[in-house]
């Protein structure tokens, strides 16, 4: 991928290469605007469109013709680390060039005129007991291993957690011949039903979901693999590596319910609860964020940044054909033209899906009860819930940062983007009226780990 | 002009502010028998004492009154991280207090003359300061840039994790009787003519024959609510801190143009190298000094001047990833002296702020100087220059606010 | 289609790969689930999220410490070392 170096003020800068970004860019350039495209990773598609480097992924033909176009430069392996906000318009923005965590990656700052942020989201799984050995991974490494290098994370899986997200990993994993010993859906069957089946005319205009939809479940009958709702894996065992898990049915709530505990011998857990919106370059911009955690954006996609847009899963999770819809429009709005009714039509179909999603699958604060006291929490820190619960206890702090500080959960290298909204959550069970700066764990100036030599000022050229 | 002698037992004190200079003045004051209550807008420990390295320094200071509270409060704190632990128990948070010496390195010839001269004038007011030949620099810091013209090192430099010293301070002041309550916010005073009897806040009205405002660079407003001037203002300070890594770099290291950019009235961003790993294993990087009101940004710019400082004192820093950045508003004042004492436009009002970067390091001492002048005890050090009518503040807080 | 054999040392042992493989796949392929100790208790750790963002499944590659092995396309010749990231 080439690095055009011409002028130092890009028309719009597109921060993240999966189906929002991809929609954004190419919108922008059919209303005239030029653009760069950025994406951490070496390939376009994000996480949703994964596939081995080289072979025609599904975002082929979105990328196909931006990379045709003269007009938009894609360029991938670009981590950017920082912006530099200024008043009353959008951030310049610093980013590092070249392979993964290296060193000596070639250092750019751009200015846009409009910048979209399509950042989208990572997982979130909720701890539980052994949680942490080594063959627990989330249902999107599994997914990423299996799509993007036909590798499987084990040869009898479990699949567990919350939202439809599991049944795509279920079949990732049975194409590469791997026993699916279950998919654990945390959703009691009575919440999907309803979730999934309130104003059915609404699904005729997402037919494709649920045809895809249909589709695993299929395929899921087909290879005899067992599809729990209203249960989770309560806990792992084993002692270097996962075992067999425990896995409980759950009260709506999220609630273990004793003496349903069923033993499952696996060599891989895949495990995922839903997903959090990658905020973090937003908020370093200056961006709100609403009570969910995601970016605030208006009809056109604007942030309350002027000249920064947001689509995709950073607004708020989704799914992919929500992210290109509202890709659509940002690109569009970034390029100063308005959206057309067409977009917006699509947009307005693809939310009203993205809001069963959360009705059905939506984390329910029971799931507490299944966290001990020796629960690992903070994966990098290994900071446990009885440690965080004893620190509460002691300081009788009613602060985030002050627990992070004081425990170390959320001070380790991931800074907090897996355990987070989990301490945020044991901490509102266990300090009343909650802790007084909710959300701040998501702020991270420094967007990913940089080498010092790389941002220094005697290195930019 | 000072409240007279107070006997403090029972007296209903409110001490505004739940950083390190409030926690360290509700402990003493409750130690003394005070009825304390700590009030902040926010969560303990949430604003500047969040912010900081947690230093405790005596080597950035010349002959002075600063200097005399910061040898006070050195020794105090050898006491006070023996005193918490024992009383809180182990499975409380670390203080991890280390009393780990500094060493400031000057990078040139200027540098230099700067930098011994200043350690001469320290060593005749009886610090020790220890100049070192390029060999024993070696020996402290052998990851050290060669390219040093001079080095001193301070034996009594020491670290402190700051929010857990808070949280200690106030935990123990708890144990003592004291109550915090955090999320209220101080909206005024009440009076009665010039006399303070309590205070207007957001969770109610609140008795006090005492109130002391200890809101760090907050400060300024809080005293505004009672009606006085105080002239504390913001000065943006970042870290930058690393991935934790086997442990390369032993002591406080800094650039000998810290003591220069301390000492600065300049508005403009300076930056100095100020290097030193933590118990965790992290490298802290700083430091900076810029005035932009309460401006919480980031500034890509500035990390890049701190990166560029640090891997001039330690080479190998280039290879290190830096996890994060936060920055803090250091409280500063314009002669660069806390404010510490009585207020006389407002009788029951008394000042313990106004600290800029040395806060941590500065607390105990202050918290220490404060109970001697409310109870009328001879302070170990003298406080005069800490008053809020001193002269060089006076075009400030002439009038009320 | 994944690419060209290539080989790179894992402390000190030769592994086969294709072009293509990010370390992670590289070591997942051959079995291996973990790869690195935790620094306060020195439990093992190796993928987790898969995507760069939990930071658990780091290496060092080429001297450089700190590297996520999830994200790092293996490249032949690079010289892999486990069980030290972290501290």
């Amino acid at each position: 991928m080439w690095w055009r170096r011409g002028s130092a003020v890009t028309d719009v800068l597109v921060i993240g290469a999966g189906p929002a970004g991809l929609a954004a860019a190419l919108a922008a350039r059919q209303a005239g605007a030029g653009v760069v495209l950025l994406d951490a990773s070496d390939q376009t598609g994000g996480q949703y469109w994964r596939h081995p480097p080289g072979d025609p992924g599904a975002d082929e033909e979105l990328r196909g013709s931006l990379t045709a176009d003269p007009g938009c430069e894609i360029v991938t392996s670009a981590q950017v680390w920082a912006v530099g906000r200024r008043e009353g318009a959008p951030p310049s923005v610093h980013v590092l060039v070249g392979p993964a965590d290296g060193d000596g990656r070639s250092a750019r700052v751009l200015n846009p005129r409009a910048l979209v942020l399509a950042t989208g989201a990572h997982e979130r799984t909720l701890p539980f007991p052994g949680w942490d050995l080594p063959g627990v991974v989330t249902a999107g490494a599994a997914q990423a291993m299996a799509k993007g290098e036909r590798v499987a994370v084990g040869r009898r899986v479990l699949i567990a957690g919350a939202g439809p997200f599991l049944l795509p990993v279920a079949s990732s994993l049975l194409r590469l011949g791997v026993q699916v010993a279950g998919v654990v859906e945390a959703g009691g069957w009575a919440r999907l039903a309803r979730g999934w089946s309130q104003r059915p005319r609404e699904l005729l205009s997402v037919r494709g979901k649920a045809a895809e939809l249909a589709g695993y479940a299929w395929e899921l009958a087909r290879h005899s693999v067992p599809y729990r709702t209203g249960s989770a894996v309560v806990a792992a065992h084993g002692t270097d590596r996962v075992t067999a898990v425990t896995v409980a049915r759950l009260d709506q709530d999220w609630k273990p319910q004793p003496g349903t505990e069923r033993w499952v011998a696996v060599d891989a857990v895949c495990v995922s609860h839903g997903f959090v919106p990658r905020t973090e370059l937003g908020l370093a911009s200056g961006c709100a964020a609403g009570p969910d955690g995601a970016l605030v954006v208006d009809e056109a996609q604007r942030t309350t940044v002027p000249g920064v847009y947001a689509a995709g899963e950073v607004t708020g999770i989704g799914g992919a054909d929500l992210a290109l819809a509202e890709g659509a429009v940002a690109g569009r709005c970034a390029a100063g033209a308005a959206a057309t009714s067409a977009q917006l039509l699509q947009r307005a179909v693809h939310r009203r899906f993205a809001a069963r999603l959360e009705a059905a699958h939506g984390i329910r604060p029971g799931w507490t009860a299944w966290v001990t006291d020796d629960t690992t929490v903070c994966r990098c820190e290994e900071v446990t819930a009885g440690e965080l619960r004893g620190v509460l206890a002691d300081t009788g702090t009613r602060g985030l940062r002050s627990l992070k500080l004081t425990s170390r959960a959320g001070l380790g290298a991931c800074q907090g983007r897996m355990c987070g909204r989990s301490v945020e959550d044991l901490m509102r069970q266990a300090v009343p009226g909650g802790p007084l700066d909710p959300g701040r764990t998501e702020a991270r100036p420094i967007a990913v780990p940089v080498r010092l030599g790389e941002i220094s000022t005697e290195g930019i050229p | 002009m000072s409240a007279g002698p107070t006997d403090l037992r029972d007296a209903e004190v409110i001490v505004v502010g739940a950083g390190i200079v409030g926690a360290a003045v509700a402990r003493a004051l409750a130690l003394a028998g005070a009825r304390v209550m700590v009030l902040d807008r926010g969560a303990s420990a949430g604003g500047t004492s969040a912010a900081g390295e947690g230093n405790l320094l005596v080597s950035d200071k010349g002959p002075g009154a600063e200097l005399d509270l910061a040898v006070l409060s050195r020794r105090l704190w050898q006491k006070v991280a023996e005193e918490l632990p024992a009383e809180l128990g182990p499975r409380f948070p670390g203080l991890e207090f280390e009393a780990k010496g500094g060493l400031v390195v000057a990078t040139t010839a200027t540098g230099a003359d700067t930098l011994l001269s200043f350690a001469a004038e320290q060593r005749a007011a009886g610090m020790d300061a220890r100049p070192l030949a390029t060999a024993d620099a070696a020996a402290l810091e052998p990851d050290l840039t060669p390219a040093r013209e001079a080095a001193v090192f301070y034996p009594e430099d020491a670290q402190v994790q700051p929010v857990a010293a808070t949280e200690a301070l106030l935990a123990s002041a708890r144990r003592h009787g004291a109550q915090v309550r955090q999320g209220v916010t101080v909206l005024g005073g009440i009076r009665a003519g010039h006399v303070l009897r309590g205070v207007a806040t957001s969770g109610g009205e609140l008795r006090a024959d005492h109130v002391i405002i200890a809101a760090g660079p907050w400060s300024a407003d809080v005293a505004a609510t009672f009606g006085v001037a105080l002239p504390v203002r913001p000065r943006r300070g970042t870290i930058l801190v690393t991935t934790r890594m086997p442990p390369r770099i032993r002591h406080k290291v800094y650039d000998a143009d810290y003591v220069g950019a301390v000492g600065s009235g300049s508005a403009e961003l300076q930056t100095s190298a100020v290097v030193e790993s933590t118990a965790a294993g992290t490298v802290l990087i700083g430091s900076s000094r810029e005035q932009r009101g309460f401006d919480e940004r980031i500034e890509p710019a500035v990390l890049a001047e701190l990166a560029a400082k640090a891997i001039r004192l330690f080479p190998f820093l280039a290879q290190a990833a830096v996890l994060r950045a936060y920055g803090g508003f250091r409280p500063f004042v314009p002669d660069h002296l806390p404010v510490i004492g009585p207020d006389p436009r407002l009788s029951g009002l008394w000042h313990a702020t106004g600290h800029e970067g040395a806060g941590i390091g500065l607390s105990v001492g202050t918290a220490d100087v404060l109970r001697d002048l409310m109870t009328g005890a001879e302070p170990a050090v003298a406080a005069d220059p800490f008053a809020v009518d001193r002269a060089a503040l006076r075009a400030y807080t002439e009038g009320t606010a | 289609m994944m690419g060209a054999p290539l080989t790179v040392t894992v402390d000190g042992e030769p592994v086969p790969g294709v072009a293509g493989q990010t370390i992670a796949g590289l070591l997942l392929a051959r079995g291996r689930l973990a790869w690195r100790e935790t620094g306060r208790t020195g439990r093992p750790r190796g993928l987790f999220c898969g995507i760069g963002v939990c930071f658990d499944c780091l290496v060092v590659v080429n001297g450089l410490r700190d590297v996520r092995a999830c994200q790092r396309r293996a490249v032949d010749g690079d010289v892999v070392e486990t069980g030290i990231s972290g501290d």
